[in-house]
């Protein structure tokens, strides 16, 4: 018990000096707060003549921070990389200079802090895809603040960012794949869609559009819609029951990344292969095996490159002053072309890109 | 016996050794590291010291800090809580169920200060009543709270909080720089510190650290003390919950997975022994200052972030070895010594010996 006793006191004397410091380091941090504001509205001010040159020309040499979900995530890997032309292959052909940043989790408590750290460093401009919107928002809402504009991409944080890049529209995907699908089976016979959940509602969004699009073609009847719950083993089976039930099928519909791999699966069999064709949102890297045995002749997605490029291209050119964000307003996106800002400051990418066995090769995501 | 008896070998009392003491102590260095880390923060970026950023960082801390504050007494008894990740994801997720369904706030709080409390109670009574090894316990509640948090809130986002609690969640304490999370970590600190080094119980902390059998003969309740310390922890595991929730406004089931691997490389951090006996609340305070400076200097440089767990765990292992390297260097010049062969001996069959 002795040297216990003998370390109480000194402990508690070190105690007290360490909340003194603490107290100490407080005020300081309190007394530096006028002094950091009047830096940061130094940063902001710069920024903030950036935006009242806009009418001239446009500033580079500015810091646009790319921010995705998360760190190691191949698509985010592909929409953000200068080598596969993404966001910071934009950013650098503006001469600005881009850092991607982020959290290892997708997750916002993982990601804010590198949103504010973003914010600390001076970014000029933020491209975010938001793990949570409620939760990034006072975060966004604060580099807004201090005139940092926010381009969100792949996932909106609606009511706190200046311009959204919105990869694909609803009415798109949904008619594009009917006509991808008819071009393969001739625009005749039956169908099947292969859902995620019966409740998601872009599923749902999606298939409307569909069915609206299948009344351009009066040969092609949709027999009948199954749910895979975007679990591959459920989805398999589901699409079985499906070719079983109706042995007339000639193409199947899978709107999902899962159900489209595991439709592949089952069709790809000597019973099936060239008889029932497939198409629906798919990744390259998932469905190259199919594409090359012929199972699938095409499918689509949007292009993570083109989204992230058009992405970093808005942010810079907002930062510096090159464009002004109010629907209507038009802008230049280098290799991509031209881009109408639309309703609620919002991007369209455009129709989505698709996959066959000429190009497929290219795309690593 | 024989490794107790060298790890808490008394220290010699006189000469060179006792004036140097006070320098070599583990806060001293640690008042190093933070200097290092505010001096490297602020020559990679002057907005370092801003307010701003100050808060931030305190803000990204502070339900950490709190649960380290219990964990560091847990540890000193010899025992750790692993499953503090997960009773923050219970609190956070009954948060969210509970204000789904449209209770009051104040009797939310309650369910919530409750349920950490018995989370608590769960591990303690497992590890004091039961004698199960604490770091096993604590590994199954890890999993079971946070599928308790999965069954509580299953794929749901709870994210309607009202603005008057989101708001505490992410400003500061009027006429401070202060978010509330470090606030109330600063108060609990405060009181921890009396607790453990100015009172009875604290002391008897310490002595069943150092010895639990020994505690118990000379009349400690260990089994009380030790169950009370794991309440506490789930206690503040569920005000950590609350705190993070409100922070990020948002209850999902995975709320605070990874926290537990920060909590206890603060703490070591904090020179508190992982075999138990030795640590200070100043200590921890220091560490939480260190830690949380070092994380966002390296936000600050474009530091692969991928790599973050290698600074974190790097830092929790040379905060494991440097205090226990004297021993380690003993021990094998002993065991280089022992098993040296004797004349007309075999060096390995050396029988055993007790010093």
């Amino acid at each position: 018990m002795r040297p216990l006793l003998r370390r109480a006191p000194l402990a508690a004397s070190t105690l007290v000096v360490a909340s003194a410091l603490a107290v100490a380091a407080c005020s300081s941090s309190g007394s530096s707060s006028p002094s950091s504001s009047s830096s940061s509205s130094g940063s902001s001010g710069s920024s903030g003549s950036s935006g009242s040159s806009g009418s001239g020309t446009a500033k580079s040499g500015l810091k646009v921070f790319v921010i995705p979900k998360n760190l190691g995530n191949p698509y985010f890997t592909t929409a953000d990389s200068k080598g596969t032309g993404g966001a910071l292959a934009a950013i650098g052909s503006l001469g600005d200079t881009g850092t991607e940043t982020s959290g290892t989790a997708a997750t916002s408590a993982s990601q804010i802090p590198a949103v504010q750290a973003a914010i600390t460093k001076g970014a000029n401009a933020l491209v975010v895809s938001a793990t949570d919107p409620t939760a990034l928002c006072p975060t966004l809402n604060g580099a807004i603040k201090r005139k940092i504009p926010v381009v969100t991409y792949d996932s909106d944080a609606p009511g706190c960012r200046s311009l959204f890049i919105n990869q694909a529209s609803t009415s798109a995907i949904g008619t594009s794949e009917v006509d991808l699908l008819a071009k393969e089976i001739g625009s005749s016979g039956d169908i099947g869609i292969v859902s995620a959940a019966a409740s998601a509602t872009n599923q749902n969004a999606w298939i409307g559009f569909m069915k609206q699009e299948l009344t351009k073609y009066p040969k092609m009847k949709l027999v009948a819609t199954v749910y895979g719950n975007d679990d591959p083993a459920t989805a398999t089976q589901v699409t079985q029951g499906l070719l079983e039930q109706y042995p007339s099928i000639k193409g199947i519909i899978s709107p999902t990344t899962v159900g489209i791999l595991a439709a592949a699966g089952v069709l790809d069999s000597a019973k099936y292969r060239g008889k029932v064709q497939l198409t629906g949102l798919g990744t390259p890297d998932s469905m190259k095996k199919y594409v090359s045995d012929g199972t699938v002749k095409a499918f689509e997605l949007w292009n993570p490159a083109n989204l992230g490029y058009l992405a970093g291209y808005a942010a810079a050119d907002i930062a510096g002053g090159a464009l002004t964000v109010k629907p209507g307003a038009t802008f230049k996106a280098g290799k991509l072309g031209t881009f109408t800002i639309g309703a609620d400051n919002t991007v369209l990418l455009g129709p989505p890109t698709v996959f066959d066995s000429a190009n497929i090769g290219k795309f690593n995501f | 016996m024989e490794p107790d008896d060298v790890r808490r070998r008394p220290r010699p009392a006189l000469g060179r050794a006792a004036l140097a003491r006070p320098f070599l102590r583990w806060e001293t260095g640690l008042v190093v590291v933070v200097i290092v880390v505010a001096i490297a923060g602020s020559a990679l970026s002057p907005e370092f010291f801003t307010a701003n950023n100050l808060f931030n960082l305190g803000l990204n801390t502070g339900e950490v800090a709190i649960m380290a504050l219990p964990m560091t007494l847990i540890i000193i008894t010899g025992e750790i809580d692993l499953s503090v990740e997960s009773t923050l994801g219970m609190s956070s997720a009954l948060l969210g169920v509970l204000w789904a369904d449209h209770w009051p706030m104040p009797a939310i709080f309650v369910v919530i200060a409750v349920v950490g409390a018995a989370a608590g109670a769960v591990n303690g009574l497992l590890v004091t009543r039961a004698g199960l090894p604490s770091l096993a316990v604590t590994i199954g509640t890890l999993a079971l709270y946070r599928g308790i948090a999965l069954i509580l809130l299953g794929p749901r986002t709870v994210a309607s909080f009202p603005a008057a609690y989101t708001n505490a969640g992410t400003t500061a304490i009027p006429h401070t720089d202060l978010p509330y999370s470090i606030g109330i970590f600063i108060v609990a600190a405060v009181i921890f510190g009396v607790v453990l080094h100015a009172t009875p119980f604290g002391r008897s902390i310490y002595a069943m650290g150092d010895n639990a059998e020994a505690a118990m003969f000379s009349g400690l309740r260990v089994k009380r003390v030790k169950t009370s310390l794991f309440v506490i922890s789930g206690l503040a595991s569920a005000l950590a919950g609350v705190l993070f929730t409100f922070r990020l406004n948002t209850a999902v089931q995975d709320n605070g997975t990874g926290l537990s691997l920060d909590v206890v490389a603060i703490v070591l951090l904090a020179g508190v022994s992982i075999f138990g006996g030795k640590g200070s609340i100043a200590g921890v305070f220091l560490a939480v200052l260190a830690f949380a400076g070092l994380q966002n200097a390296l936000l600050l440089t474009n530091f692969n972030q991928e790599a973050m767990g290698l600074v974190t765990g790097g830092l929790l292992l040379v905060s494991v070895f440097v205090p226990n390297a004297a021993m380690f260097v003993r021990q094998l010049r002993r065991a280089v010594t022992r098993s040296a062969p004797r004349p007309g001996e075999p060096a390995l069959s050396t029988p055993r010996k007790d010093t």
